[in-house]
């Protein structure tokens, strides 16, 4: 090692950019969960599954199925995210990357939404991508595909945001994977309630927009306030 | 609070970080109580005392990571809640884990820190060109786009350490920095803190290394008894013992 | 510039004690020592406010008040169901205040007041789930319904066991008591939401007939016991967390030396021992 380097202290501490380690810390997340493939597609195959599941545990009938489907697709894609959450900030909180996360100037709740936003991209959306392929096999009439995806798309931003606040308030603890479900899965039934409610009246024929608003008015909330919860759950969680 | 110092000599140089009658309690236990320090540019601070003592919890509230204390931590002479940006981006904290990505290479996991400290230079040619050479002052040139999994833990260590070259901060606060370096890496260490020093900034930093060379450093020692605490100033170095490597050494040292 | 506590000359703190009002009494009483000594004083109020409410409620809406046209009998069980649903809805928002008190202000006996608060708050939950699927067997012939007051019922006990286990898994109990309060407000946040989503959802699949919340305007002889219930459950409620309380209070405060002075034989004999060691360790 050598000490060349070492150039003069500057005065003022430099300025940096929210947008910049917004955008570095995304794209960290990106990259690795890129490298490590097999983990990405854990919450795919879980999703799929689940869906498997409910035809051998209730009745391969084609129109009973047709009528589930709407609520066993919300439940299972529900089910899937939240297995994929008690990661979300662990390794972070292991590896000691977290605590300097938490230790830059930048407002902590802007930079958390990276990691939810990364979060998202790499579970919210591929499975409601992948939704419509297992929409077909429990017989979901094809014109109720885009609210699905859409409904699916809107609804898991929030699931991410909301299962963020208990990944934050149990990553310190050794095993907090059972009960970030006990505290995060009551708080999912309002997103249930209508991502599966906008699926099934597109099903009946109904207009579905109204859903989707109220879904987005969910987003809206979760976005102003799970990000204060998200960082004060990481603060306190950094220090066991 | 007096909001004007009250001598020149005050106004001039008030310590980059001080700490007055500093307490942290957790559980009902309090780890310090009544704790007092002050650390000017220039000087290292080596935080000592047995397990258990809260030297990783004093350096956590010096960082600014742990607020549950009581008293009151001053960077330049204001409370840190205060001047919050200015005190984070003149902080530099390495923890016990070095705070790198296995899946990701040793100048990937640069580059985050970069973008989170804000490195002056716009250009990510520029950057990462710093962060090359920072990577070559730790000993890792020709290791730089190796996944940092397939290197040793002293290794990912280094890459850690190289964030110390890598952005120009005032106050480095190390947990623990000499953990599973060699004896080269130690020594070219610990003519770094020096070098850091002399260019104005400053160190507090939990170790039980024993410098070779002790001008400029101070030691804290907590918990040298239940609810006890000793602190040891010495410029010139005259408590260094060289020979002392325990801790029961150091405490007989400050009684 | 009119308040004499104002001008310079005069110190603040002489002033302080003659001024009254909630304030700095609440100050005051967020000291354990200062609040042990005067709950002491309000528990026998409280458990005779609770018993005898609940006593002339319970004979009075049990045996007197009339049967309710359409329902009979079996309507007599809004005494203890409703007033168990609306302590179960209070209590959360107890723990809410608590939290926000405890992490904003960092006064540690609000974390008290919510630990001891939070299972007799599960419990009222559940009696309230309890008396209201009891009364779902003479109403729609069947233990379970997925009524919307009783599935938010049933969510907003799954909130509190969170809370409560949230609490408990931390080795460090500062720890606990900070999740704890962080989840317990993001609860509180989302009672509405998802009360606003289960009624929505309840009313897309089947609309109710009975429903426990909406009775029908009701005569004096019928209301009039239930207020004495809900009165009377208010009351009980406030005693039970209040002893919790001071269990959670002298737990906590076992190491310091009030505790050990109240627990010293020769200061067990005079009662007001707490209020004595209160200004010596106060200093």
């Amino acid at each position: 090692m050598n000490h060349e380097l070492l150039t003069a202290l500057p005065e003022a501490p430099p300025t940096s950019s929210l947008a910049g380690a917004f955008k570095a810390t995304l794209a960290r997340d990106l990259r690795q969960a890129l490298r490590r493939r097999s983990e990405l597609i854990n919450p795919l195959v879980f999703f799929a599954l689940v869906i498997t599941l409910f035809p051998l545990g209730i009745s391969p009938d084609k129109a009973l199925l047709a009528t589930l489907a709407p609520g066993l697709l919300w439940v299972a894609a529900l089910l899937a995210t939240l297995l994929s959450l008690d990661g979300l900030f662990r390794q972070d909180l292991e590896d000691g990357s977290l605590e300097q996360l938490l230790l830059t100037p930048q407002p902590l709740p802007l930079l958390v939404l990276a990691k939810v936003a990364g979060h998202w991209l790499l579970t919210g959306l591929p499975l409601a991508l992948m939704a419509p392929l297992l929409g077909v096999m429990l017989g979901l009439p094809s014109g109720a595909f885009g609210v699905l995806i859409a409904s699916l798309a809107l609804g898991s931003m929030s699931l991410s945001l909301i299962g963020a606040i208990g990944a934050a308030l149990t990553v310190g603890l050794r095993r907090g994977g059972v009960l970030l479900s006990l505290i995060i899965l009551p708080l999912y039934i309002p997103v249930l309630i209508f991502g599966a409610g906008a699926v099934q009246s597109a099903v009946n024929g109904m207009p579905s927009l109204a859903h989707l608003a109220i879904l987005g008015a969910m987003l809206a909330l979760a976005l102003l306030l799970a990000p204060l919860a998200i960082a004060a759950g990481l603060r306190l969680s950094i220090n066991g | 609070m007096p909001s004007q110092p009250a001598s020149d000599e005050v106004r001039s140089a008030p310590p980059l970080l001080a700490v007055v009658a500093l307490g942290c309690e957790r559980d009902e236990r309090w780890l310090f109580e009544g704790l007092d320090l002050s650390l000017h540019a220039g000087e290292i601070l080596q935080v000592e005392g047995p397990n258990g003592s809260g030297k990783t919890t004093l350096l956590k509230i010096l960082s600014g990571q742990f607020h549950d204390y009581e008293g009151e931590v001053l960077w330049r002479g204001q409370p840190t809640s205060r001047v919050r940006d200015d005190f984070l981006g003149s902080l530099l904290y390495l923890g016990h884990q070095p705070g790198i990505k296995g899946t990701l290479t040793a100048l990937e996991n640069l580059a985050w820190y970069q973008a989170l400290g804000g490195q002056p230079q716009a250009k990510v040619e520029a950057r990462r060109e710093l962060a090359w050479a920072a990577l070559d002052a730790v000993g890792l040139a020709g290791f730089e786009d190796m996944p940092a999994q397939q290197l040793s833990a002293g290794q990912q260590r280094r890459i850690a350490l190289a964030r110390l070259h890598l952005t120009p901060r005032r106050l480095w606060v190390l947990d623990e920095p000499f953990t599973a370096i060699d004896r080269d890496g130690v020594q070219a260490l610990e003519a770094l803190l020096l070098a850091h020093a002399q260019r104005g900034g400053s160190v507090v930093m939990t170790t039980h290394h024993r410098f070779s060379q002790a001008s400029r450093l101070r030691r804290l020692c907590l918990g040298a008894k239940e609810g006890e605490k000793a602190e040891q100033g010495s410029e010139q170095g005259s408590e260094q013992g060289v020979g002392g490597k325990d801790t029961a050494s150091t405490q007989g040292a400050s009684a | 510039m009119t308040a004499d506590s104002d001008s310079p000359q005069a110190p603040a703190r002489k002033v302080r004690p003659r001024k009254g009002g909630l304030w700095p009494w609440l100050h005051r009483m967020g000291a354990p020592a200062t609040f042990f000594a005067a709950s002491q004083r309000w528990l026998p109020w409280l458990w005779a406010l609770a018993i005898m409410a609940l006593v002339a409620g319970s004979v009075w809406g049990l045996a007197f008040a009339p049967a309710d046209y359409q329902q009979g009998n079996s309507f007599r069980i809004i005494y203890v169901h409703v007033p168990a649903a609306i302590l179960a809805q209070s209590c959360f928002m107890l723990l809410a205040v608590c939290a926000l008190i405890f992490l904003v202000w960092k006064i540690k006996l609000a974390d008290m007041v919510a630990t001891a608060a939070a299972p007799v708050g599960a419990l009222m939950t559940a009696l309230a789930l309890f008396s209201g699927s009891v009364w779902g067997i003479p109403t729609w012939g069947t233990w379970w319904i997925w009524d919307a007051r009783l599935t938010s019922m049933l969510i907003q006990l799954f909130l509190y066991l969170g809370v409560i286990v949230l609490r408990g898994s931390f080795a460090s109990r500062d720890s606990g008591s900070r999740a704890a309060s962080i989840l317990a407000l993001v609860g509180m946040v989302n009672i509405p939401i998802i009360k606003y989503s289960v009624d929505w959802w309840s009313t897309l699949h089947q609309p109710a007939t009975f429903t426990l919340s909406e009775a029908p305007p009701m005569p004096a002889s019928m209301w009039i016991p239930l207020l004495m219930m809900v009165i009377g459950f208010y009351a009980l409620f406030g005693a039970l967390v209040l002893m919790r309380t001071r269990v959670e209070v002298l737990r906590r405060e076992s190491r310091k030396q009030w505790v050990r002075d109240l627990l010293s034989p020769s200061s067990r004999a005079r009662p007001d021992a707490a209020v004595v060691a209160t200004e010596g360790d106060k200093s």
